[in-house]
């Protein structure tokens, strides 16, 4: 098992990057891993673990959606550690299996028979924004931050997977979700009121319905920009990438942060490589606040 | 308020009870209880695009109209976003219904109006089989192919792969065995269950 952000109070947690860790979402792995090091906490990665699937699969053949997860399940059985998620998507995939798993003593059997394992229903499946509010909490965060991000305005985006289904997800509320609002005073951002936190940006039609999903993201782009908004933030890779990429709102557009690099600003972290991995570049905005 | 609410019977139309049973047995839903208040279909991003609304597949359903629902282009161009079945006053879970239907609908042959979607889910499907992760470079080309559609969204690709986010060799993680014996039981399941549906008709 390989650990990969080493913290030193010894709190660990076990980790699934996700496909997109590796390829559109590297700044989201390489700002997690930066952040939790700053604050002492240890990341350890699943072994060998697999991709859950996403949409795709559940689409075409349920059984397989929940065998795909299950044998991560399987492989952060063997730590005792907490299971952190970091992208909105694979923490759905994984919620639904646990659900499964839970809830459906038929499919239960069938999944541990088709992945050869035996759940134990004690293995914790979090978020990572759930880990980051309430396993490490806003004393800590507010006790690291040294550059707060003061005249920032950010309207929070948690699009579906995170939040719904709630019976899933059981993560904050799902009409008005507050986790990253409330982070982002934390870092002292202005996180602005607006109405299409949890509304969906299509992302899964982005590649066959091009048209379609420009204009669902020129929907919740235009609205966070009416509210007030310089910019978004998020925790999923498929959000972050098809809102920066889609959104046709004229001049420059609105960058799309991950609440972890918003968090590595705040905490004034060298390194922060992952700037020119955007679509849509930050540093005008960041410079406009003296932040970069 | 522990009642549950009165249910109407239709008459039975040709196939129609099979149906529904087979649907609500799939997806573990009682769509008998949608009172048609629509707020399903208001919250539903995509059903502008829709050729049913989502509270109208759940009445074709109960109507018993199989291939109208197998064949719409709703069961595809729903992104399974949730939003249905989080306000459903008769906590109907939408989204699992379109797996179901989504579902049958391949297994059953008929004709997917969305076949770009449908090519898409095969060619993602295809990259975890290989590799046991998905690999964006080589899962796009085999989208591409399947598809046919050649042409769009090549110059954001070129942006994404100049910044380095899409690895151009695919790579493959240990334990690829597993998942590969993962695919052959779900689908080799499939099969079997397939071959009973075809005794008892």
């Amino acid at each position: 098992m390989r650990e990969i952000a080493s913290g030193e109070k010894g709190e660990m947690y076990s980790y699934f990057p996700g496909c997109t860790s590796h390829s559109t979402a590297v700044e989201y792995d390489l700002s997690i891993k930066a952040v939790l090091k700053a604050l002492g906490v240890s990341l350890v990665e699943i072994e060998d673990w697999n991709c859950c699937g996403a949409a795709a699969v559940h689409s075409m053949n349920k059984l397989l959606s929940l065998c795909l997860p299950a044998r991560n399940i399987a492989m952060a059985q063997k730590t005792d550690l907490e299971l952190v998620v970091p992208c909105a998507g694979c923490f759905n995939m994984l919620k639904r299996t646990e659900r499964a798993l839970k809830t459906d003593p038929e499919m239960r059997r069938e999944v541990e028979s088709t992945v050869g394992f035996t759940y134990r229903e004690d293995l914790k499946i979090r978020a990572l924004v759930d880990m980051v509010v309430n396993g490490i909490g806003f004393g800590r965060i507010e006790e690291r931050v040294q550059k707060p991000l003061a005249g920032l305005k950010v309207a929070c985006y948690y699009g579906c997977a995170l939040v719904r289904h709630p019976k899933v997800t059981q993560l904050d509320e799902p009409e008005n979700p507050q986790y990253l609002d409330r982070l982002m005073s934390a870092l002292g951002a202005t996180a602005v009121d607006w109405s299409f936190k949890t509304d969906c940006c299509g992302a899964d039609l982005a590649l066959t319905h091009g048209d379609m999903v420009v204009k669902l993201v020129n929907r919740i782009v235009g609205m966070a920009q009416e509210a007030g908004a310089e910019c978004l933030v998020c925790s999923c890779g498929l959000c972050q990438i098809n809102l920066e990429m889609r959104q046709d709102i004229g001049a420059l557009g609105l960058p799309v942060f991950y609440f972890t690099e918003l968090m590595g600003i705040a905490f004034d972290l060298e390194g922060t490589k992952w700037w020119s991995k955007h679509m849509i570049s930050p540093s005008t905005l960041l410079d406009s606040l003296s932040l970069r | 308020m522990d009642e549950p609410m009165t249910t109407v019977e239709l008459p039975d139309i040709e196939g129609r009870q099979t149906f529904v049973a087979e649907v609500q047995e799939r997806c573990g839903e009682n769509l008998g209880l949608c009172y048609q208040c629509l707020k399903c279909t208001v919250g539903c991003p995509t059903a502008p695009y829709m050729d049913f609304n989502p509270n109208t597949i759940v009445r074709l359903i109960q109507f018993g109209l199989k291939r109208e629902v197998l064949e719409s282009n709703a069961i595809w161009l729903c992104v399974s976003c949730e939003t249905c079945g989080t306000r459903c006053p008769n906590e109907i879970d939408i989204g699992l219904l379109m797996d179901a239907l989504r579902e049958m609908s391949l297994e059953e042959g008929y004709r997917a109006k969305e076949k770009g979607v449908v090519a898409l889910h095969n060619a993602f499907m295809e990259s975890i089989r290989r590799g046991g992760r998905v690999h964006e470079a080589t899962m796009l080309m085999e989208y591409k192919l399947r598809s046919g559609d050649y042409w769009t969204d090549l110059i954001p690709g070129m942006k994404l792969f100049m910044k380095g986010k899409i690895p151009l060799l695919p790579g493959r993680i240990k334990g690829i065995d597993s998942i590969r014996e993962i695919y052959k039981k779900t689908q080799k399941q499939r099969k079997v269950l397939e071959d009973r549906e075809g005794k008892s008709r």
